[in-house]
């Protein structure tokens, strides 16, 4: 697996820098639970995991999806407003998934069934779906008091906090479902070359529907996990951004923007390094005032070091120091 | 007749790659004013000997002479700067500039700093001229035929004074009359005096422009000869460096063929292909000739759902049947190598595995992965059967060379045990090894009781598999004829060019001989 040794290492790196700061690798048992900062790394971690698993997906078929956002949005209101109307929690959450998973084949539909172009047509429910979860909370953010819901992202199983668990799963479910089964292949044969796919008999447009679908549903369960630690839903903040968040741990991850292959490894230690980096932020005091501008320094570096012709050029120019002859050979090379 | 002495001379050109002797000992000579072909087949060394001519790589041993004076060009800059040009296969200019531009682009004339628009303009159109063509300098380029972006590439070619232009497949996208707009432009630059070394694939061209040859074989060289005393059988014995048996026509005698596998009633598309009838019987192979662009592709696409028929009715083995998607052709045991493996039929993303068994597994839908040990099996027989090489089927296909990526695409169709064969130019492009190979395979395939649908533009290769052939001209198909001892080359193109005043370009002797097809299309009706 050489395609994760980068990712790998950046993490290892930025897990590093935390040596000096006290109790960050300490792991402690309370009340029967696990405690420590790399537990909170993975269990707020845990829903950009989740949106980043969908996004891969959706990405190695050659498209896009602005919308995991807002979709987290929507699930996390729609639930919240469920359980303050005295629905149960299990009805609340088939809802709210129920929802999210239409919204993604709507998606999927605009994409594969009209041949809009993905972040097009992703752009539509960004923006609308935004406004649909104003219209379920009515512009309130829906507090709610409900111990069965808080489980689901502040609760704890086995020891582990509910929410890396429910990641597990996630992650077993999706890398069967591409590995094991073909889903896989037949995603990157897509994203690869549509028109050579269609030639070779592959139902294009199911797929695209499906992987939409699939980015979705994930979303909504993050959106679950998001309100449910918080309890309460906000329809204009949860869920803000992180899709280029997800958009950059699958790219971090070695998943190219333009579709074919992907690494479902890969994209969970790119949400781990987005996730590390903002916890590692907090712990070594970088002024508040300038920890946007650090974070991008920090994204700018990692994105460098993942880039395989970056490195080409910086380990051509330390040889070219060595050995002048062979490092204008290669230049030329590189010209024609 | 005294020879002019020799613009180039390149005298024991030796060059090593790990493992590879790529070239060894090879002698190469340009004389102004000629039009020399580098002949070889894939992996010879052509494009290597060229890029050491050209500077791209260093050459291990020999010398290189331009005018008498020994040089060595360490880039490609040099060696334009000392008047050799090189325009590649794949036009290497932006579609989305200007002629102007795209001819002057890296030098354009300057005034005070800023680009003099009036005098590249000038210059562009100066240069073109003497290719005798007339272009609006200032349209964008991709608002011009493939051809004459080809032509724009050779005039910012010679824009550098060049004494030697290298033309390295220039005609593999090209129709016949672009060939022939194409050949003009090298005959007239020839006259001036420039020396063009010429690659290609294609033998007939090699005969219609080239003066004299120098062949390689596996990085040595096989000699010079003057291209009119040297047949072309013997040119392709020395190239692969045996005689060629298999050149002969393969199907000996004519067969009956009873059992119709797809028959073809009035099927058309608006467009693309005027309503032609066809039938195509189990274990025979019918060919079809014609020009690019004559409707070739689109029956192809017709049978096997890539696009929709609008009229017509299609019956496969007896039943009717309405092929919608290639999924339903798939479901019919139809298969179809596209003619652009490219675009349309690699994932280059993917492993070779991968590829082979992308058909299979898009007929199983996702839920159902072909078990790994099948994979394994399936894919070591073909990778074994059609030589593909290198034989490591964990290898990304891109990395693949050409010849061998056509087989990756033909083991994907060959697993799924086709009824009807489909294969769209299976040999442009690739070696003649390689080609013999595949038509071998179609051979097999068909006296196995599968039927071929062969599409070349080569009509040799036509003649020489196919039972019968069918003729297309202007999108219709205008003739069916039985391959019999009659039925030649040049009826071929007689029954291409009949007819269609458009068609002069089909090749020698397609002016003549209308009456000749006419006879032959009463004969065959």
């Amino acid at each position: 697996m050489r395609r994760l040794l980068w990712p790998a290492v950046v993490l290892a790196l930025l897990l590093l820098v935390n040596v000096f700061t006290p109790n960050f690798f300490s792991i402690q048992v309370r009340d029967g639970h696990l405690y420590g900062t790399l537990i909170d790394i993975l269990r707020f971690g845990a829903p950009l995991i989740l949106v980043s698993l969908g996004m891969t997906l959706v990405i190695a078929t050659g498209g896009i999806d602005l919308s995991v956002g807002s979709v987290v949005a929507i699930s996390g209101a729609l639930a919240c407003l469920q359980i303050s109307e005295d629905a149960g929690v299990f009805t609340a959450v088939v809802l709210a998934l129920g929802l999210s998973l239409l919204l993604g084949a709507w998606n999927g539909f605009l994409v594969a069934g009209i041949g809009i172009q993905p972040i097009i047509a992703t752009l539509i429910l960004m923006v609308a779906g935004r406004g649909l979860a104003q219209l379920i909370t009515d512009g309130q953010i829906i507090t709610i008091n409900s111990p069965a819901y808080k489980v689901i992202g502040g609760g704890y199983w086995l020891t582990l906090p509910f929410g890396i668990l429910i990641v597990i799963g996630v992650l077993a479910i999706t890398a069967f479902l591409t590995r094991q089964l073909a889903l896989g292949m037949l995603i990157e044969s897509v994203g690869g070359n549509a028109e050579a796919s269609r030639l070779a008999g592959i139902r294009a447009r199911g797929i695209i529907i499906m992987v939409y679908a699939f980015a979705a549903l994930c979303a909504g369960v993050a959106g679950l996990m998001i309100s449910s630690n918080v309890s309460s839903a906000d329809g204009n903040n949860a869920g803000l951004w992180i899709e280029l968040d997800a958009i950059l741990a699958v790219v971090i991850g070695g998943t190219a923007l333009s579709g074919g292959r992907f690494s479902l490894g890969g994209t969970v230690l790119g949400a781990l390094i987005i996730q590390t980096l903002t916890t590692t932020i907090y712990s070594i005091g970088v002024p508040p005032e300038t920890t946007l501008l650090f974070k991008a320094l920090v994204v700018t570096a990692v994105c460098l070091i993942q880039s395989p012709s970056f490195r080409a050029k910086a380990f051509r120019r330390r040889r070219r120091a060595v050995l002048p002859g062979a490092a204008s050979e290669e230049r030329v090379r590189v010209t024609t | 007749m005294a020879l002019p002495a020799p613009v180039l001379t390149m005298s024991g050109i030796g060059k090593q790659f790990p493992g590879v002797k790529a070239l060894d000992g090879v002698d190469l000579r340009l004389l102004p004013g000629e039009v020399h072909a580098l002949m070889g087949e894939n992996g010879a060394g052509k494009s290597t000997l060229i890029k050491v001519l050209t500077g791209v790589y260093p050459a291990d041993a020999g010398t290189i002479e331009l005018d008498g004076r020994a040089v060595a060009f360490g880039t490609p800059l040099e060696a334009q700067q000392g008047g050799i040009s090189t325009v590649y296969q794949e036009v290497n200019l932006c579609t989305n500039l200007s002629v102007a531009e795209n001819v002057c682009i890296g030098r354009e004339p300057r005034r005070r700093g800023r680009i003099d628009w009036k005098r590249m303009r000038a210059r562009a159109a100066e240069l073109l001229s003497r290719l005798e063509l007339s272009l609006d300098v200032s349209a964008p380029l991709s608002s011009y035929s493939l051809a004459i972006q080809q032509m724009v590439a050779i005039a910012r070619a010679i824009d550098i004074d060049a004494r030697v232009l290298i033309l390295d497949e220039p005609t593999s996208s090209l129709d016949a009359d672009e060939v022939e707009q194409l050949f003009r432009v090298m005959r007239r630059l020839k006259e001036e005096g420039i020396a063009i070394l010429f690659v290609s694939h294609f033998l007939d061209q090699i005969y219609e422009i080239s003066d004299r040859m120098t062949i390689l074989r596996n990085g040595r060289l096989v000699g010079e000869f003057l291209t009119r005393e040297l047949p072309q059988v013997e040119l392709v014995a020395k190239m692969i460096g045996q005689e060629l048996a298999a050149l002969e026509r393969l199907h000996g005698e004519a067969k009956v063929f009873d059992r119709p596998l797809v028959e073809a009633r009035g099927l058309g598309r608006q467009g693309a292909i005027e309503p032609f009838t066809l039938t195509i019987h189990e274990g025979e192979v019918v060919g079809l000739a014609g020009l690019l662009g004559s409707g070739r592709t689109e029956i192809a696409r017709l049978l096997f759902g890539a696009d929709h028929a609008g009229a017509g009715e299609l019956a496969i083995g007896g039943t009717p049947a309405s092929l919608r998607t290639p999924r339903t052709a798939m479901t019919h045991r139809i298969a179809f190598c596209s003619e652009n493996r490219k675009t349309d039929g690699l994932i280059p993303d993917l492993t070779v595995r991968e590829n082979i068994i992308l058909a299979l597994q898009a007929t199983r839908g996702w839920t159902r992965p072909v078990p790994r040990e099948q994979q394994d099996e399936l894919v070591g027989r073909y990778v074994k059967a059609l030589k593909i090489n290198p034989p490591n089927p964990e290898l990304l296909v891109g990395n693949l060379s050409g010849g061998n990526q056509q087989k990756v695409v033909l083991a994907r169709w060959l697993i799924l045990e086709p009824r009807l064969l489909i294969l769209d130019e299976p040999t442009r492009g690739i070696d003649v090894g390689a080609k013999t190979e595949i038509q071998r395979l179609v051979v097999e395939l068909s006296d196995g009781g599968m039927a071929v649908l062969f599409i070349s533009a080569e009509l040799e290769e036509v003649l020489r598999l196919s039972h019968k052939v069918g003729v297309l001209r202007d999108r219709r198909l205008v003739a069916e004829l039985p391959n019999d001892d009659r039925l030649t080359t040049d009826v071929l193109l007689e029954t291409i060019a009949s007819g269609g005043a458009s068609n002069g370009a089909a090749g020698n002797g397609a002016a003549s001989g209308a009456d000749d097809v006419m006879a032959n299309g009463g004969r065959d009706s």
